[in-house]
C-alpha cells in the first residue's frame, strides 16, 4: 500500500469538487431533500394518529403521478444530454434542425417513455396492491398531461443550466425536480406545510395537481379550480422555460460553448 | 494543384468573410480575419494550435456568433439565412462524433431526416457503396474503427450533397494508407460534385496535396494566402512543413503585399 500514490488521486477528487460547484450542492441537496419530504410526511401522519383515510390511494396515486413529472422532465433533459455524452451536439447545430425542433423531438421522446413506464407501474399497483388508478375517472388524464407539461417545461430549464454550466452540471437532470417535491405536496396536503412554503406551492402546477387528485379521490367534487391553476402556470412555465433555453444557446453561441461541450 | 486559368474567369465566392473578430473576454481569437472561398475550389485553413482555425469555421457555422465582421455563405447571412445556409452546407470532424450506439445505417437514416434527403435509402446505399462500408450498415458506430468511423462520418457530411463541405482535420488519427484512401475519397467527390471544401489540417503534406489555396493564420490573425507554391516562394521555403514551423517559432512573419 502506498500512501503517497493514495493521496494523490484522492487530491485529484479533492480538485474536481473544489472547481465543480454543482458537485458541491449536490453534497447537501439530497439529505436536504430527504429531510424536507420525510419531515413533512411524518407531520401528516402524526395528526391523524394511524387513521387516515384513503392513505392508500393517496400514497400510491401520488408515487404514480409524480413519476409521470419525474420521467417527462428527465426524458426532455436526458435526451440533450446524450447528444452531449455521444459527442453529437454539433452535428445537429451543423444541421437545418431549429431549436424548437430538437425540443419538439426531446418532449416526445418524454411522452414515449412516460406511456411505457406508467403502463408498467399502473399495472403493478392494480396487481399487488388492488389500486385502480382509473377510479379518478377521466381527471387522471387531466393530471397525467398536465405533470408532462411541467416534466417538459422543467427538462428544458434543466437542459439549458447543462448547456450554460457544462456536463459537470449533468447530475441536476436527476435531482433538481426533486428540490420541487416537498413543495409540491405529493404524498401530504399542502395545509401540512409552513405558511410561508404554502405560497411557494401555489406556484407550483403539480400542488396543484396533487391537491386535485385527493379532492377526486375524497369524492369531493370535479377539482376545476386546480387544473384551472395547474394549467395555467403550465402555459407560464413552457414560454419561460423555452426563451430561457433560447438565451442560453444565443449565449453559448456567444461564449464558445457549444464546442466545449463535455467539459 | 494546377493553378487556375487566368484566362477564364474565376468563379463566384460561395464563402465571405469580412473583417471577421471574436474575442472571449480579454482573449482575441479570431482577428479582423478577410477571405474569399470560390466555387469548386479546395480551401485550406493552416495554423498552429489556438490560431484561430476552430472558431474560424464555428464562426462560418453558426457554431460561435463573432465578436463582429460578416460572413456570407452562399450569399446568404446569419441568422436570417441559417435554414436555408445550413441544409446546403455540412461538416465533419474528427473530434465530433455520432452517437455510439446507434448503427451506421441507422445514424445515416436520423441525418438524411434532418437534411430532408428525398429518397433517403437510395442516398444512403449510394455512399455507403462509395465509401466502401456497404458491409458495415448493421454495425454500431461505437464498433468501428477509426478508420471506419472516419468514412461513416464523411459519407454523413455528403447525405445532403452540399454545395460546400466544412472539413476539420479530416484524417487526424487514421493511419497513413487509410488518410491517403480518405484524401482520394474527397477529391474523388470534389471532382464528381464540384463540391466546395474547407479544410483544416496538422498534415502539412496533405494540404499541399489537396488544397487550391490556402490561408495561413496565426494568433488570430491573417498572415498570408495563396497557392501552396506561391506560400513556398514567399517564405523561400521547399515545402509547407518549413514553413508552419517557421510560423510557429516566429522566425518567418512575411506581410502581405498591400
Amino acid at each position: 500500500m502506498n500512501l503517497t500514490r493514495v493521496a494523490g488521486l484522492t487530491r485529484r477528487y479533492f480538485y474536481l469538487y473544489r472547481s465543480s460547484m454543482p458537485r458541491l450542492l449536490e453534497q447537501l441537496y439530497w439529505p436536504v431533500v430527504d429531510l424536507l419530504v420525510w419531515g413533512f410526511l411524518t407531520i401528516y401522519l402524526q395528526r391523524f394518529e394511524g387513521t387516515l383515510p384513503n392513505f392508500l390511494a393517496y400514497f400510491l396515486g401520488g408515487l404514480i403521478l409524480w413519476d409521470i413529472l419525474f420521467r417527462s422532465q428527465v426524458g426532455v433533459s436526458v435526451a440533450y444530454l446524450e447528444e452531449v455524452w455521444s459527442r453529437n451536439l454539433l452535428n445537429l447545430f451543423v444541421s437545418p434542425l431549429r431549436p424548437g425542433e430538437f425540443l419538439l423531438s426531446a418532449m416526445s421522446i418524454a411522452v414515449m417513455r412516460v406511456g411505457f413506464t406508467t403502463t408498467v407501474t399502473l399495472v403493478i399497483a392494480w396487481g399487488f396492491y388492488g389500486f385502480n388508478a382509473f377510479v379518478m375517472g377521466v381527471w387522471i388524464a387531466a393530471f397525467m398531461v398536465s405533470l408532462i407539461l411541467m416534466g417538459w417545461s422543467m427538462g428544458m430549464f434543466i437542459s439549458a443550466l447543462i448547456m450554460r454550466f457544462g456536463q459537470g452540471a449533468e447530475s441536476l437532470a436527476w435531482g433538481l425536480i426533486f428540490l420541487v417535491q416537498p413543495v409540491a405536496a405529493v404524498f401530504y396536503p399542502v395545509a401540512v406545510l409552513p405558511p410561508a412554503l404554502q405560497h411557494v406551492s401555489q406556484v407550483i402546477p403539480a400542488a396543484h395537481v396533487f391537491e386535485g387528485m385527493r379532492q377526486v379521490l375524497d369524492g369531493a367534487g370535479p377539482p376545476l379550480h386546480h387544473l384551472a391553476w395547474a394549467y395555467g402556470l403550465n402555459v407560464i412555465y413552457l414560454l419561460g422555460a423555452a426563451s430561457f433555453f433560447y438565451y442560453t444557446l444565443a449565449e453559448a453561441k456567444r461564449e464558445g460553448r457549444l464546442l466545449r461541450v463535455g467539459e | 494543384m494546377p493553378p487556375p486559368d487566368a484566362a477564364s474567369p474565376e468563379p463566384a465566392a460561395v464563402v465571405t468573410a469580412r473583417g471577421l473578430t471574436k474575442r472571449f473576454g480579454a482573449t482575441l481569437a479570431v482577428d479582423d480575419l478577410s477571405f474569399d472561398i470560390r466555387a469548386g475550389e479546395m480551401y485550406g485553413l493552416l495554423g498552429a494550435n489556438g490560431a484561430g482555425k476552430t472558431t474560424t469555421i464555428a464562426m462560418l457555422l453558426d457554431l460561435i456568433t463573432p465578436t463582429s465582421g460578416e460572413v456570407r455563405i452562399l450569399g446568404e447571412r446569419y441568422p436570417a439565412g441559417r435554414e436555408r445556409i445550413l441544409s446546403r452546407v455540412n461538416f465533419s470532424s474528427t473530434y465530433v462524433s455520432l452517437p455510439l450506439r446507434l448503427t451506421v445505417w441507422e445514424n445515416l437514416r436520423v441525418f438524411a431526416a434532418l437534411y430532408s434527403v428525398p429518397r433517403p435509402a437510395a442516398r444512403i446505399e449510394g455512399l455507403l457503396e462509395r465509401f466502401e462500408i456497404t458491409h458495415l450498415r448493421r454495425h454500431r458506430v461505437g464498433d468501428l474503427s477509426s478508420g471506419q468511423k472516419t468514412r461513416v462520418y464523411l459519407a454523413k457530411a455528403l447525405l445532403n450533397d452540399p454545395a460546400i463541405l466544412f472539413l476539420d482535420e479530416p484524417t487526424a488519427s487514421l493511419d497513413p494508407d487509410m488518410a491517403d484512401k480518405t484524401r482520394r475519397m474527397l477529391e474523388q467527390t470534389r471532382a464528381e460534385q464540384g463540391t466546395t471544401v474547407l479544410i483544416t489540417s496538422h498534415n502539412m503534406a496533405e494540404m499541399e496535396q489537396l488544397c487550391d489555396r490556402i490561408l495561413f493564420i496565426d494568433k488570430g490573425r491573417r498572415l498570408m494566402e495563396g497557392t501552396p507554391r506561391d506560400i513556398l516562394t514567399r517564405f523561400g521555403r521547399a515545402t509547407l512543413e518549413e514553413v508552419f514551423l517557421d510560423v510557429a517559432r516566429g522566425g518567418g512573419r512575411v506581410e502581405e503585399p498591400a
